[in-house]
């Protein structure tokens, strides 16, 4: 980095003060590298450039700040479906009320579960956080990366029947959780992983997945709708040849929400699609930042992100889209919007591009804006009710974020939780 | 039927006079029609009639049977049998068409205490009409409007009218754009729907269309107001001379 930057050893080291580094068997090592790391780094702060948009206090902060849990009537995607249910309560894995972890095609264990030596999640455990860490830090993912206290670790060698659906429970207003969860897809390989539910009243996650050739990784998740939740999530994808990685999570509610994706491109022909919609009402700050390299050639790389904000909520998009020298044939496409409901709703977008290639294809677009008065008159003409031409128009402009979405059942459910938020914020 | 008295319109935005005194009648199971110069007022009618915001009634009334039109909300306005075909329909990227059409529909049902239209006979009527008017089943899936063609989009307008069965139907420049086959396909989507019980109001600057669509009595409008009022003759000597001769006359 160019920039000298004060490292925030005080609050880093009060942050660490109150945690311990687990007792961790074959994760042990990578555990101190990432303590190391995030020492060196030092916790984000409020002047550091990658957070100007977000203020990171309740993120950085020694303890958590209590977040009621909210009982709603939310179930986990995919109810009642085929799959494979992993249950995690207060960040805890929960077997009795998870099914047995046994799926043909998959391999799953616990990171709490520290006798067995896993050879294939040691090498890749860190490791693609680590290569995350440049050109822009991310202490909070080397801080879980060092402290999470359970996960899932998931190799797929073939392509399962049925999702793995994780599925996030808390019962205690101070629950402060750190989860790592460890991906590994080999060639050929496919898995679609869901997460769902409440969490904890301040989440960290890292996500580390690596999609080997011609393995396809899909995940759709929503987070907690309990308001007063903070939670930073990371996802860490490395791609190879003609792999594909889709990843898509809707943001109902939460105070503070910062959901960080990295993405590389390292095999040719690969396709990465990375989406979000979120609805945000009042004391809501919701934060997109993603990094996604291109390295390699004729890749295919999609951003889409539409937040529908009102009652002076945030909506923050940083975006990056950076192609290497020789990652020829590139095509990215980056797409950043947000629908103001009324005056007080802000959204901040910083969209960059960085191109080293001569033969690309690459386009970004922001926007901001109210409902379109004109298509509002014209359904209210067809005798369409304000509120519900609203709604309508609404999910409209979410559409292009939910049709990333494979899944037709998946896309249905997220549409269906969607309307329930435009129905229950009636102002 | 619909009945409109001294009607007076300014912009909200500014302080412009557009309508100025309109008075017009159309009685159940008849067809008006309204022409006039560009500029001249026909389409602010229709928008004000319908709600449209941003214009400000000074003076006047307008009412649908007994309903006080400028009263209520442009949705009231719809279920109370009022429907507007656009001069420029509206596109809507996201929302289908199909799903738009069958949310009007049930909404006016509801609003009037009727029973909601299941998703069978909604589909089994909607597409019966759309074979009418030539509408293929691509363009009902597609979003409202979008990326149809200028006609196209004209016909959309008869659908909706034709599944919506209103009262009294504004048809604004629904000629414009049209080829010749589909403004006979048009005119029949009308005229199929032409009954004792329906009021039509029909402003268009062309004599063809109401060759297909013949007009009980014809409007003349200029400067915001209805100047002249004839019969089907009214629209010939238009057609023949433009509107200078008439112009004149009322000066
Ligand atoms: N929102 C607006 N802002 C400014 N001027 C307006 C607005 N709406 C209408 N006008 C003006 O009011 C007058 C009447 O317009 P209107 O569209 O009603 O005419 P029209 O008779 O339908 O014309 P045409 O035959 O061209 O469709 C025009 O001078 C137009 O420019
Ligand atoms: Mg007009």
């Amino acid at each position: 980095m160019a920039v000298k930057k004060q490292i925030n050893t005080a609050e880093t080291e009060a942050r660490i003060d109150t945690l311990t580094l687990p007792q961790a068997g074959w994760s042990a090592a990578s555990r101190a590298d990432a303590q190391a790391r995030l020492r060196a780094m030092g916790m984000p702060g409020r002047r550091d450039e990658y957070w100007k948009f977000t203020r990171p206090d309740a993120l950085v902060q020694a303890t958590a700040a209590t977040a009621e849990v909210v009982n709603n009537d939310e179930a986990p995607l995919m109810d009642g479906q085929p799959c494979l249910r992993a249950v995690f309560v207060d960040g805890v894995f929960d077997a009795d009320a998870s099914d047995d972890l046994a799926l043909e095609g998959v391999e799953i264990s616990r990171l709490a579960d520290t006798s067995a030596d896993i050879h294939w999640a040691q090498s890749l455990h860190g490791t693609l956080e680590t290569a995350g860490q440049t050109p822009v830090a991310r202490p909070l993912a080397a801080l879980v990366t060092a402290y999470a206290t359970d996960g899932l670790l998931i190799r797929v060698t073939g392509n399962p029947s049925k999702p793995v659906n994780v599925i996030y429970n808390r019962t205690s207003d101070n629950a402060d959780v750190m989860l790592h969860h460890v991906i590994k897809l080999e060639q050929g390989a496919s898995l679609t992983l869901l997460e769902s539910g409440p969490a904890a009243a301040r989440l960290g996650t890292v996500m580390e997945v690596d999609v080997a050739d011609t393995a396809a990784f899909h995940h759709v998740r929503t987070q907690g709708r309990d308001h007063q939740r903070v939670a930073a999530t990371h996802v860490f994808a490395r791609l190879g040849t003609e792999s594909t990685f889709k990843s898509f999570t809707l943001t109902a509610n939460g105070k503070l929400t910062r959901n960080e994706c990295v993405l590389e491109l390292t095999g040719d022909d690969a396709v990465a699609h990375v989406a979000g919609a979120c609805v945000g009402d009042g004391d809501f700050h919701h934060d997109d930042t993603v990094f996604v390299t291109h390295d390699a050639v004729n890749c295919e790389s999609r951003q889409v992100f539409k937040k529908v904000l009102r009652n002076g909520a945030t909506g923050v998009f940083q975006g990056k889209i950076l192609v290497k020298a020789g990652a020829q044939k590139t095509d990215g496409y980056q797409i950043s919007q947000s629908l103001l409901l009324d005056g007080d709703s802000q959204f901040l977008a910083k969209p960059e591009l960085e191109i080293y290639a001569d033969d690309v294809a690459c386009s970004h677009g922001s926007t901001s804006g109210a409902i379109d008065e004109e298509a509002l008159f014209y359904l209210r003409s067809r005798g369409v009710p304000e509120e519900a031409a609203t709604n309508l128009l609404t999910l409209a402009f979410l559409a292009e974020a939910v049709q990333e979405i494979e899944n037709e059942d998946l896309r249905a459910d997220i549409e269906t939780r969607m309307s329930g938020w435009l129905e229950r914020h009636r102002s | 039927m619909l009945k409109i008295n001294n009607l007076h319109v300014q912009l909200e935005e500014e302080d412009k006079q557009i309508l100025k005194g309109v008075n017009l009648e159309v009685e159940p199971g008849k067809v008006h029609a309204i022409m006039g110069p560009n500029g001249s007022g026909k389409s602010t009618l229709s928008y004000v009639l319908a709600g449209r915001p941003g214009y400000e009634v000074t003076e006047g009334t307008a009412h649908l049977g007994d309903v006080d039109l400028l009263d209520i909300e442009p949705e009231e306005r719809a279920a109370a049998g009022l429907f507007l075909a656009f001069q420029y329909p509206v596109e809507i990227p996201g929302v289908g068409n199909m799903t738009f059409l069958r949310t009007a529909v049930n909404a006016q049902r509801k609003a009037r205490g009727e029973e909601e239209m299941s998703a069978a006979e909604f589909l089994k009527v909607i597409r019966e009409k759309a074979k009418t008017l030539k509408i293929d089943a691509d363009m009902l899936k597609r979003p409202v409007n979008v990326g149809f063609s200028g006609g196209e989009k004209k016909r959309n307008e008869i659908l909706q009218m034709a599944m919506l069965e209103p009262k009294m139907c504004i048809l604004d420049e629904t000629d414009s754009g049209l080829d010749v086959d589909a403004m006979k396909l048009v005119s029949e989507g009308v005229n199929a729907l032409r009954d004792e019980g329906r009021g039509f109001l029909v402003i268009t600057h062309y004599q063809r269309l109401l060759d297909h669509i013949k007009p009980d009595v014809v409007h003349i409008m200029a400067d915001g107001r209805i100047i002249k009022t004839g019969g089907p003759e009214l629209a010939l000597e238009v057609e023949n001379n433009g509107y200078a001769d008439i112009l004149s006359e009322v000066v």
